[in-house]
Parts: C-alpha cells; sequence; structure tokens
C-alpha cells in the first residue's frame, strides 16, 4: 500500500483525473468535498499529504489550513494548496498560513506529481 | 503680539470658510474641539466612555479616536452623542474655525511620519491661514480619491459573481486539461476509464461554454446601469447611456451652450466627467450645426443608406457623418455603435451596440475595420463582420482615419479614426465576403488567426 493522500476539491472531474494520476504512481487517494467536515476526514484519514483546494463549499481552504497547523495531530501533515486565482495575495495567504506548495489552476498532471513526490517521497 | 496678529488672521479665514464653504461660524472658544467637548460633557457627567457609545450607536474604539480629535464629525452623529449627553448640539460644535483645527489635527495623525507640529496647529492655522485652508483641501482630496481607489479595487476584486464565475471557468479548463493529458499520455488506459474520461471532457466542455457566456453576460451588464460609476469615463459614458447618445437640446436651432448643458447634468459628479462631457458636446453641436437632424436622416434614405454619399452631399469628411448616424434618437430595434480611436488605437469614445462589446482599455482585436483604417489614413473602409464563434453575429462597419493639424503646419499631425458598427436588419448589408474577428486575443476563441499575438484563455491546454 503506497502514500496516503487526502484530495480535498469539490470539482468531480478534477477528483477524478487526479486520483487516476495518483492512483497509477502508486498513491492511496482519498477524496472530500466538503469543506466544512474537512477536519473530520483529515483526523480520520490520518493521510500523509493534502491536497486541498482554497475555494470549497461552505468553507475556505484557508481556514482549513489555519486549523490544520493549528492542531498538533495534523500541524505536520504536509499540504499542497490549490486556487484558481494566482494572486500575489493568495500566494501570500497560503505561505502565511503554512502552505508547503501553492499551485494555480489550470495545472499539468506532471507537475502535481513532481509536487507530490517531493512533499512525501516513496 | 503674535497672537493677537494671529487671531486677526483666523477672522479672516473663518469668514472666507464661512462664504466659501457655508460654514456657520459661532464665536467660541479656538481651543475647544468637537471631540474634547464631548469628552469634557462625558467626564462631567461621570459617564464611561463604552456607555455613550453604546447610547449613540458607536464601538468605545470610534468615540476614542473622536474624543482625542482623530475623526471629524458632524450631522447625526453630533445629533446621537449632544442627545446621549443630554446637551444641545452646538454646546459640541462651533463653526469653522473647529472644522479647520480638526482637519489640521486629522491630517497630522493620518501622516505621523511626518512629525507635524501638532500641538503649535492653532497658530500655524492663525498666521498661514491661506495655507492652513489648502492643506484642509488638499487633504479631503486625498481622502476621497482613496475612497475612489477602493472602490474601484474592490469592484475588481470583491465581484462576488465574478470570482466565482472565473474559479468555475479555471476548474473546468484544469479538468479538460487533466482529462486530455491522461488520455494523450497513458498509452494502455483502460477502455471503461478512457470512455469515462472522453464523456467527462465532452461535459466539461459544454460547462465552459455555458460558464465563459455566463461571464460576458456579466461583465456586458456591469457596464450598464447597475453599480456606481467609479471613474469620470464612466460617469460620462453612464450619462450618454441615459439619454441613449442622442442630444435633444444640441439639436434645436438655437442649442445650448454645451458648457451649460455638461454643467446641468445631474449625473456629472466630477469635474473631470463635466469637461469629457463638454468636449463630446461640442462636436456633437458641431456636427448637428452641419447636418440638421430632418436633412440628415432624409440623406440617408435618399442616398440608399450610404455614408460618403451623404457626406459629399453635405460636403462634410465621412467621420461627420459616421458620427452623427450613430447619435440618431433610438427608434426601437437594434441601435448603432460606434468607437472612435486616437493614432495610438486608445480608445477615445464608444456607443456599445448589443453583441458587440467595446473594450475600454487594452489589447483589442486588430482586425477591426478601425484599426485597420489608421494604416490608410482618408481611406473609406467597408466590411461585412462577424463576431463569435458559438452564436456568430455580423454587423456592417464603416471605417475611416482622418489627419487633422490643430496647430498648423508647424504642428503634429493628429490622427482619429472613427468605426460605426451597423448590426444586421438596420440596413441592407452588401454581399461578398464576411470577415472574422474577435473582441480581444486573450478571450478569442479562434486559435488559427493569422493576427493572433497571444494565446487565448479559452483555448490553452485544451
Amino acid at each position: 500500500m503506497g502514500k496516503r493522500v487526502l484530495l480535498i476539491e469539490d470539482e468531480p472531474n478534477i477528483i477524478e483525473a487526479i486520483r487516476f494520476i495518483l492512483s497509477r504512481d502508486g498513491w492511496s487517494v482519498v477524496t472530500h468535498a466538503d469543506g466544512s467536515t474537512a477536519l473530520e476526514a483529515i483526523r480520520t484519514q490520518a493521510p500523509d499529504v493534502i491536497i486541498l483546494d482554497a475555494m470549497l463549499p461552505n468553507r475556505s481552504g484557508f481556514e482549513i489550513l489555519q486549523d490544520i497547523r493549528a492542531r498538533a495531530e495534523t500541524q505536520d501533515i504536509p499540504v499542497m494548496m490549490l486556487t484558481a486565482r494566482g494572486q500575489q495575495k493568495d500566494r501570500d495567504m497560503a505561505e502565511r498560513y503554512g502552505a508547503n506548495r501553492f499551485m494555480t489552476k489550470p495545472f499539468s498532471n506532471a507537475e502535481v506529481l513532481d509536487v507530490m513526490r517531493e512533499l512525501a517521497p516513496i | 503680539m503674535i497672537r493677537q496678529r494671529s487671531a486677526e488672521s483666523c477672522k479672516v479665514i473663518f469668514t472666507q470658510l464661512q462664504k466659501h464653504n457655508g460654514f456657520i461660524a459661532l464665536t467660541m472658544s479656538r481651543n475647544a474641539l468637537t471631540g474634547t467637548r464631548i469628552r469634557d460633557q462625558r467626564q462631567r457627567l461621570g459617564v464611561k466612555q463604552a456607555d455613550l457609545a453604546r447610547r449613540a450607536g458607536i464601538s468605545a474604539s470610534y468615540l476614542n479616536l473622536i474624543e482625542h480629535n482623530r475623526r471629524r464629525i458632524g450631522g447625526k452623529l453630533v445629533l446621537d452623542l449632544s442627545r446621549a449627553l443630554g446637551v444641545e448640539p452646538s454646546v459640541l460644535t462651533e463653526g469653522a474655525e473647529t472644522a479647520l483645527l480638526a482637519a489640521l489635527q486629522e491630517a497630522a495623525a493620518d501622516r505621523p511620519q511626518a512629525r507635524a507640529e501638532v500641538d503649535d496647529v492653532e497658530d500655524f492655522a492663525g498666521r498661514f491661514p491661506g495655507w492652513a485652508a489648502l492643506l484642509m483641501e488638499q487633504s479631503a482630496r486625498v481622502a476621497e480619491l482613496q475612497r475612489n481607489v477602493e472602490g474601484l479595487t474592490d469592484r475588481l476584486t470583491h465581484d462576488p459573481f465574478l470570482s466565482t464565475a472565473l474559479h468555475e471557468v479555471l476548474s473546468t479548463v484544469t479538468a479538460i486539461r487533466s482529462s486530455a493529458a491522461i488520455l494523450a499520455d497513458t498509452k494502455d488506459i483502460d477502455p471503461e476509464w478512457q470512455a469515462r474520461f472522453l464523456r467527462n471532457i465532452r461535459d466539461d466542455a459544454h460547462r465552459l461554454g455555458h460558464g465563459a457566456e455566463a461571464l460576458v453576460r456579466h461583465l456586458d451588464q456591469s457596464e450598464g446601469a447597475s453599480s456606481a460609476p467609479g471613474t469620470p469615463q464612466e460617469e460620462f459614458e453612464r450619462m450618454l447611456e441615459g439619454v441613449s447618445y442622442h442630444l435633444a437640446d444640441l439639436e434645436r436651432a438655437l442649442p445650448v451652450s454645451p458648457k451649460a448643458l455638461a454643467n446641468a447634468q445631474p449625473q456629472l459628479n466630477s469635474a473631470p466627467a463635466r469637461q469629457l462631457a463638454e468636449a463630446h458636446f461640442e462636436r456633437y453641436a458641431s456636427d448637428a450645426a452641419k447636418l440638421p437632424l430632418a436633412d440628415f436622416e432624409r440623406a440617408l434614405r435618399g442616398c440608399a443608406f450610404d455614408p460618403a454619399r451623404v457626406a459629399a452631399a453635405f460636403g462634410v469628411p465621412l467621420g461627420t457623418v459616421l458620427r452623427r448616424w450613430a447619435s440618431l434618437p433610438a427608434q426601437g430595434g437594434a441601435r448603432p455603435g460606434l468607437v472612435v480611436c486616437d493614432g495610438s488605437g486608445a480608445i477615445t469614445f464608444r456607443k456599445p451596440t448589443d453583441g458587440f462589446a467595446l473594450p475600454r482599455f487594452g489589447a483589442i482585436c486588430p482586425l477591426w475595420p478601425l484599426f485597420r483604417a489608421l494604416t490608410q489614413p482618408t481611406v473609406p473602409l467597408r466590411e461585412v463582420v462577424e463576431l463569435g464563434e458559438r452564436a456568430p453575429q455580423r454587423f456592417l462597419a464603416y471605417a475611416v482615419c482622418e489627419p487633422s493639424h490643430p496647430e498648423g503646419f508647424d504642428g503634429p499631425q493628429v490622427f482619429e479614426a472613427t468605426m460605426l458598427i451597423l448590426p444586421e436588419g438596420h440596413v441592407p448589408f452588401p454581399p461578398g465576403q464576411k470577415h472574422p474577428i474577435g473582441t480581444g486575443c486573450r478571450i478569442c476563441p479562434r486559435t488559427a488567426c493569422a493576427a493572433r499575438r497571444e494565446p487565448s484563455l479559452l483555448s490553452e491546454g485544451m
């Protein structure tokens, strides 16, 4: 069983594509689409890496990231933020709240794979 | 001695302010600013700052700023505070001297790094009344400009629909790009997965189309009547939109003066907007004098709607006829559009027409006849153009670039291009080829365009 990644994203076809490419790369992929229950999902899944979309239903990815870093049991999990807005202030916010990487949509599959391998070497 | 002179000078500027700003000058001590008086009254009554703030409906921190003369107040808040303190409003406020001193103190508080000598503010106002009044005016102007900039920035970054729509479009593009890359790069893909990704791409392509159309609709509507204008150009355009670009006051035999008409427009709140309007009205009045409305309409019909023949009949430049045509009163149905640019291609005037987006700035499609006219000054161009790929619309465009020499032989030659845009159904279209054009490369889906200068957001990665 490969390393476990929790993909928190609400766009079904992005989920499907990322799940496919990561699974073929040996990752165990779990997905979650709702911002308000994302922390609960992180607690129960205990992933090795989190891919976190910035704009989620009910709660923003930035808020979730703040909570991830504030809690002892999750604060060390590497997080890659995804956002459709490449503005500098979003990058600054992601960095300030403790994201390990920041990726702007649209991204390439190869970029996602490279970053994931870097965040949690298999 | 200096004190005495200061007091006299103060009286002079307070009288000036009274005249210019309508302030009510009362004779009270200059030392007692409004905030200080509020604090004194509150302490005299033994009321806590937080309690008074609550009674007046403001935060304690804001009241604290007021009491330390860091924020100027007036109107309803003065009434609320005087009611909460049980005193007459005039006890808390008095005339122009307080307004001036408070404005100077606020300006100093906003820029502490300037190290203004706050303790000497009354002496400064007294010895240099003109400078003090100028500083107050400039400070108010800076505040107004800051509010304008904030408003514009806010519109760009906090439009919830725009933000959501862009997110939707970019997410869909991401899904398409990832799915397409999987299909292209995975040699041994299972047929079931292959079918699934193909289906996803098809669904996302539909979604992308709808998202892009909704975005364009929203941007079109944003330029309509919903939001408050943020720039002089927007104020001016909103005003013209309100009268459908037809100015009946300038069509009369004895028209009103352009300046008076500009000053009479209630929608034009800023001086630059009134200047823009006045310049436009002057040109409008000049065009209307050369081409009186009834004569012009008759000539258009008589010349089979050929603007070059109308120009010859009246002995005026073609550009005048194109502008005049666009200013005719609305008669239902699709209305003609007009766009004017200077020699650099910068848009200086635009009257929109449905289906033909006219960006105010930025890189516009170089295939517009307007820009081709710039390369062939004085040569009239006529072209049927087609916009859009999903639901293409045709327009008949007339364009011409005309040089002028406002400073004579020794001055520069100034170029201006004008393009009239007639929607289908407005006049019969000539037979012949139609020319595909776009709004601008970034949002144009025509990937195989010979004039493309940058990739399209709608096609890259698909």
